[in-house]
């Protein structure tokens, strides 16, 4: 890439490649340093109100900085048996790993045979997997409810992980991708004698791995976001998430907000971490769910 | 690998004349086993039994499950008994929010699209650093925001120096559940916008102004008909998230006051699974499902009548 087209706005083309104009590019400037302070703001205040002693945060007059920055707050909510908010942390991750390689699994697999194997209705069983992409999730609620309670699984990783695992949309994803691959790969394969399930996992599944990255980083986010399934169907302290266990901080701490800042502060470093670390994935899995969704 | 495979296919299909036998419908199955098993438990039974649950008493202390036909739903239309009060309440607190949170989630998202969309450095940072309150996750930023909209304790009337009751009073427990959610979530749909602006051809771009059109001309007959598939997508799946909006309300304003922002959602849960009234939660579910369908059509039908230029 070079200079010019560096220094230049890509999509309203200014009026001649010449004329760049300083004044908007510093008014771009100022904006984007605005938003990024109101953005990054709530963030710093959390951080900063957890590293506050209790008086500190009682306090009525604002201050950005702790005065006398202590880790009380994260010893008083880490030594709190009865609200074990690493437990938590530990359940979120587990369930929102097994959550996205189940419905990585499910998905690839069954858009694999409605993409290129050989099935009476398949058509029609496309069709109605289609169909359900438009049945608003609120009906699914009581429902799962009932068979997860049938299941005796309330209060159990199960819950979590199973229920939403057969969507649509990972279906379809995935389908759409494998559809886009030259037929030519897999028959060279068959002749060579590799079975339906060797030209699967060594031909398909490498090739749409863009697609399945996609869904596994979406799977794991919309697991990892979720709120009202959790917090009704988990009950004992030890088996919450952490957004359902965060509510219950909130419960018993009321306005310690150096011990509840403190507890999201926990909750988000590990995520964030993920997040700068998988930043380009993560981005690049929502921006294709909207394309191609 | 790929030059080579094809040159083997080639030489091979001259070799064997016979084309690959067609797999066999077991095989089909086999790979479709994971997902039917899950899809018929989780996806087709619940769908079914949400619209038979609606139609039956279905209650804790109630020995059977008689059938009832259209009684749950005509004691909810007919807005008498308590619960009916307290549902169209949670109805009016999702319709009230999503109407005042998605028209928001649906522009200034495109704003900042277009604004990340120009080349400058570290426009990745940035696009990174407005999607990063998503990744936190609703209790997070409940709890955060809870925390900053505190009537003594909150940065924002310490800061701001007045005396607002941001989470327990109304019109203002509104503006506390929809910034908080703007905040984050801005960075989702702008991540989504953003890659539809990149498919837009820069050509016409480069065409429109030299024919002499200004920046909005360019906006409203370039940019938008170049992404009205995705806008289409926004629109529905910010409706949608709006009209499930839980966490927000169950959090920071804890369903203050009274329990007037208590979503419909919320108040489902309550009765379907805290109280075990299947049957009236269940039609409860079906009026909103079917409220959420009618709009998401209305969405479609709206921008077909705008004519989608793309594809």
């Amino acid at each position: 890439m070079t200079a010019t087209t560096l220094d230049r706005p890509a999509a309203p083309v200014a009026e001649k490649p010449a004329t760049r104009r300083p004044p908007r590019r510093i008014a771009l400037g100022i904006t984007l340093v605005l938003l990024s302070v109101v953005f990054v703001l709530p963030l710093v205040l959390m951080v900063s109100t957890s590293f506050k002693s209790v008086q500190e945060a009682n306090s009525l007059t604002f201050t950005l900085l702790p005065q006398q920055p202590t880790t009380a707050a994260y010893t008083e909510i880490l030594g709190n048996d009865r609200l074990p908010v690493l437990r938590w942390l530990g359940n979120s991750l587990l369930t929102a790993v097994l959550h996205s390689a189940l419905v990585v699994v499910v998905a690839t697999t069954a858009a694999y045979a409605l993409a290129r194997l050989h099935l009476p209705f398949r058509n029609a069983l496309l069709g109605v997997v289609l169909a359900t992409m438009f049945v608003p999730g609120v009906i699914f609620l009581i429902p799962h409810f009932l068979i997860v309670n049938q299941l005796g699984w309330l209060n159990s990783y199960a819950s979590l992980v199973v229920p939403s695992a057969a969507g649509a949309f990972g279906v379809v994803l995935v389908r759409q991708f494998f559809a886009g691959i030259d037929p030519a790969f897999e028959e060279a394969a068959r002749i060579d004698g590799a079975n339906a399930w060797q030209v699967f996992r060594r031909i398909m599944v490498p090739l749409a791995m863009p697609a399945i990255a996609t869904l596994a980083v979406l799977a794991f986010l919309s697991s990892w976001n979720d709120f009202l399934w959790p917090v009704f169907v988990l009950f004992s302290t030890d088996m919450l998430t952490l957004p359902a266990g965060l509510a219950q901080l909130q419960g018993e701490y009321a306005s310690r907000y150096d011990l509840l800042m403190a507890g999201a502060v926990i909750a988000s470093v590990p995520v964030l971490a993920v997040f700068v670390f998988a930043q380009r994935y993560v981005i690049e899995g929502v921006s294709q769910g909207g394309v191609k969704g | 690998m790929t030059a080579v495979s094809s040159t083997e296919l080639s030489r091979s299909r001259r070799d064997s004349k016979p084309r690959l036998r067609r797999s066999s419908p077991w095989t089909a199955l086999a790979f479709l086993a994971p997902f039917l098993v899950i899809f018929t438990v989780f996806v087709i039974v619940p769908v079914a039994s949400a619209v038979w649950a609606s139609l039956h008493r279905w209650s804790l202390g109630l020995p059977g499950t008689p059938w009832v036909g259209g009684a749950n739903y005509a004691e909810l239309f007919a807005g008498s008994t308590v619960m009916s009060v307290e549902f169209w309440k949670g109805m009016k607190a999702t319709g009230i929010f999503t109407a005042l949170s998605a028209p928001l989630l649906i522009t200034l998202p495109l704003g900042l699209a277009m604004l990340l969309h120009r080349r400058f450095p570290g426009r990745t940072f940035f696009r990174a650093l407005y999607f990063a309150p998503y990744v936190l996750g609703v209790a997070v930023i409940g709890l955060l925001w809870r925390y900053l909209l505190d009537r003594q304790l909150g940065p924002v009337n310490q800061i701001l120096g007045i005396d607002v009751a941001w989470t327990t009073t109304l019109p203002a427990g509104w503006v506390s559940l929809v910034v908080a959610t703007l905040w984050w979530t801005i960075g989702f749909n702008s991540v989504i916008y953003l890659a539809a602006l990149q498919d837009v051809p820069k050509e016409l771009y480069e065409a429109a102004t030299v024919d002499g059109a200004g920046p909005l001309r360019r906006f409203t007959a370039i940019t938008v008909p170049g992404i009205t598939r995705v806008l289409q997508f926004v629109v529905a799946i910010t409706i949608i998230a709006s009209a499930n909006m839980y966490g927000q309300s169950a959090l920071i304003t804890q369903e203050q006051p009274g329990s007037d922002t208590r979503t419909a959602i919320g108040y489902i849960a309550e009765t379907g699974i805290q109280g075990f009234d299947i049957g009236a939660s269940s039609a409860m579910s079906m009026i909103l499902a079917v409220t959420l369908m009618l709009l998401s059509g209305i969405v479609v039908l709206g921008f077909r009548k705008l004519g989608g230029n793309d594809r």
